[in-house]
Order: C-alpha cells, then sequence, then structure tokens
C-alpha cells in the first residue's frame, strides 16, 4: 500500500516537474517562465523527499524557489515583459539545429547510463533513518567536505561583489577614472 | 527502496538536462537563457541526489548543495548582466549581443 501511494507521488512529481520545465522553455513571457520555474523547483523539492535527501530538498525551496526566484520576479517586473515567441516566424535552421543538439544530448546521456551501469541500478544500499538530515549532512560538511564550504563561500562574495561592480558601471557612462571618448558608453548598434 | 528504482530519477534529470539545453539553444531572450540554465543545474542536481542514494553516500548531498551555491551566483551575476544591457538601451537579445565577435 504505502508503495503505491510512493509511486503515485512520484509520477505526479516527476511529471509535473517535466510539463514546468517544457513550460519554462516555451512561454513566449519571461515572467510566466519565470513562474513555471517555481513549479518545477517545487516538484524536484519532492522528488527529493523520496530519495530521502531532506536537507536538499528544505534548502531547495528556501534557497531556490525563495530567494532566486524573487530576485528573478523583480528584474523580469523592472525590465517589462518583452515577449519573444520561440516559435515565431516559423521554423529556421537554427531552431531545428537546436532540437536536434537537445535530442542528442538525451539519447546520449540515457545510453551511455544504460550501457554501462544498467545493471547495478536496481540495488540501493541500506540506509538508516538519519540519512539526508540536516545533522547528518552538516557533520559531512563541516568535517570531509570542510575546505569546499569555504570555497563556496568564497564563490558568493565574489559574485556579489562583481554584481555590485556591475550595477556601478551601468549606473552611468561617466565611470570614475574611465577616459569617456566618442562614442565610449554605447555599444554600437549592429549594422 | 519503496517506490521507483534510482533509473526512474536519472530518466527524469535526462529529460529536465536536455529540456534546459532546448531552452539554452533555442530562446532569444537572455532572461529565458538563464532559466533553462537553471533547469539544466536541476536536471544534474536530481542525478547526484539519485546517485547519493544509490550508494547511501551523503557526499552527492554536498555536492548538490554545492551545485546550488553555484547557481544562486551565477543568477546574481547574470541578471547583473541583464540589467546593465538593459540600461544601455540595448536589445535583450542574445543573438544581436554578437559585438564581442571576433
Amino acid at each position: 500500500m504505502a508503495n503505491v501511494l510512493v509511486w503515485a507521488v512520484w509520477v505526479v512529481a516527476a511529471f509535473s516537474c517535466l510539463a514546468s520545465g517544457i513550460a519554462v522553455v516555451s512561454f513566449a513571457n519571461p515572467f510566466f517562465s519565470a513562474l513555471a520555474l517555481i513549479g518545477n523547483l517545487a516538484s524536484l523539492a519532492v522528488l527529493y523527499l523520496l530519495l530521502s535527501a531532506e536537507f536538499v530538498a528544505a534548502g531547495q525551496v528556501l534557497v531556490y524557489a525563495g530567494a532566486v526566484m524573487v530576485m528573478f520576479l523583480f528584474v523580469t517586473a523592472y525590465l517589462g515583459g518583452r515577449a519573444d515567441a520561440p516559435w515565431a516566424g516559423g521554423p529556421t535552421w537554427q531552431q531545428f539545429g537546436a532540437v536536434l543538439a537537445a535530442g542528442a544530448i538525451l539519447v546520449e546521456v540515457i545510453v551511455v547510463i544504460g550501457l554501462k551501469a544498467g545493471g547495478r541500478l536496481s540495488h540501493e544500499a541500506k540506509i538508516d533513518a538519519g540519512f539526508g538530515s540536516p545533522h547528518r549532512i552538516g557533520r559531512v560538511f563541516l568535517t570531509d567536505h570542510l575546505l569546499a564550504f569555504e570555497i563556496t563561500s568564497v564563490v558568493l562574495l565574489v559574485a556579489a561583489v562583481g554584481a555590485v561592480i556591475l550595477g556601478a558601471h551601468s549606473r552611468g557612462d561617466r565611470v570614475p577614472g574611465h577616459v569617456s571618448g566618442p562614442g565610449r558608453g554605447t555599444w554600437p548598434e549592429e549594422t | 527502496m519503496r517506490g521507483p528504482d534510482v533509473p526512474w530519477y536519472l530518466a527524469v534529470a535526462a529529460f529536465l538536462f536536455a529540456t534546459g539545453a532546448l531552452g539554452v539553444l533555442l530562446r532569444r531572450s537572455p532572461l529565458i537563457v538563464l532559466l533553462s540554465l537553471e533547469i539544466m543545474l536541476n536536471g544534474a542536481n536530481l542525478a547526484l541526489i539519485a546517485f547519493s542514494r544509490l550508494h547511501g553516500e551523503s557526499s552527492g548531498q554536498i555536492f548538490a548543495l554545492a551545485v546550488m551555491a553555484v547557481a544562486a551566483s551565477e543568477v546574481v551575476v547574470g541578471l547583473g548582466l541583464i540589467v546593465a544591457i538593459a540600461r544601455k538601451r540595448l536589445d535583450l537579445d542574445v543573438d544581436k549581443l554578437s559585438i564581442l565577435r571576433g
């Protein structure tokens, strides 16, 4: 009975995950795409829970569906909804190539995993109740993977500083210390 | 393990990755390219967590958390670039932003 229930939850989560992923790619308005990505992240969090990765699921909802997507929605609202229909003007060779390349990636991944590890993937290791809990993850993160933890914090700091510098440069054309000659500050339009 | 085995999760991860790759290649709005990149990263994350469950090893989840942090930094820098481009009154279209092309 519990098995059927888990399967049902998995089917709902996986299909809403794939459907919202396709919706993100195919919506013309970036605002709706961002909203669809929130659904995608939430259903992924359900899949993480089914894989008994509770802490990552909570982090996914907090960091991604919370912070990152709010930032996305703010920027989308700030820039205004510029609709950009993916299939406008009929299919071109670029779009044909894009679909072909994405299909090739999918086939490659499935074939490689199926050939290399096909038989071994159905024997999961036995895990105890604490697997994936904040306690366990925190212990592993701050002992075995302390260097990764520290480097992650440095990466976040560098990204924040870089974003501040980008914002400062884009505020005006005259940046202190820069000589502004003719044509500087505005990029020439494509001819 | 109750419910589906690990290969089912890997199939979902592969589909997600391919969907994101399709969006990155197909769309011209840089905002949607960033959103599709997020889908690709999440597909990779799902595969990492599925393998972590397969081996009963927490390191995969640590890697997934690191990927989430890198994705957050990538979004910060990407959105900063997009806002900078929009303030220069340039078109938000990755096909037209070809000024760096040699």
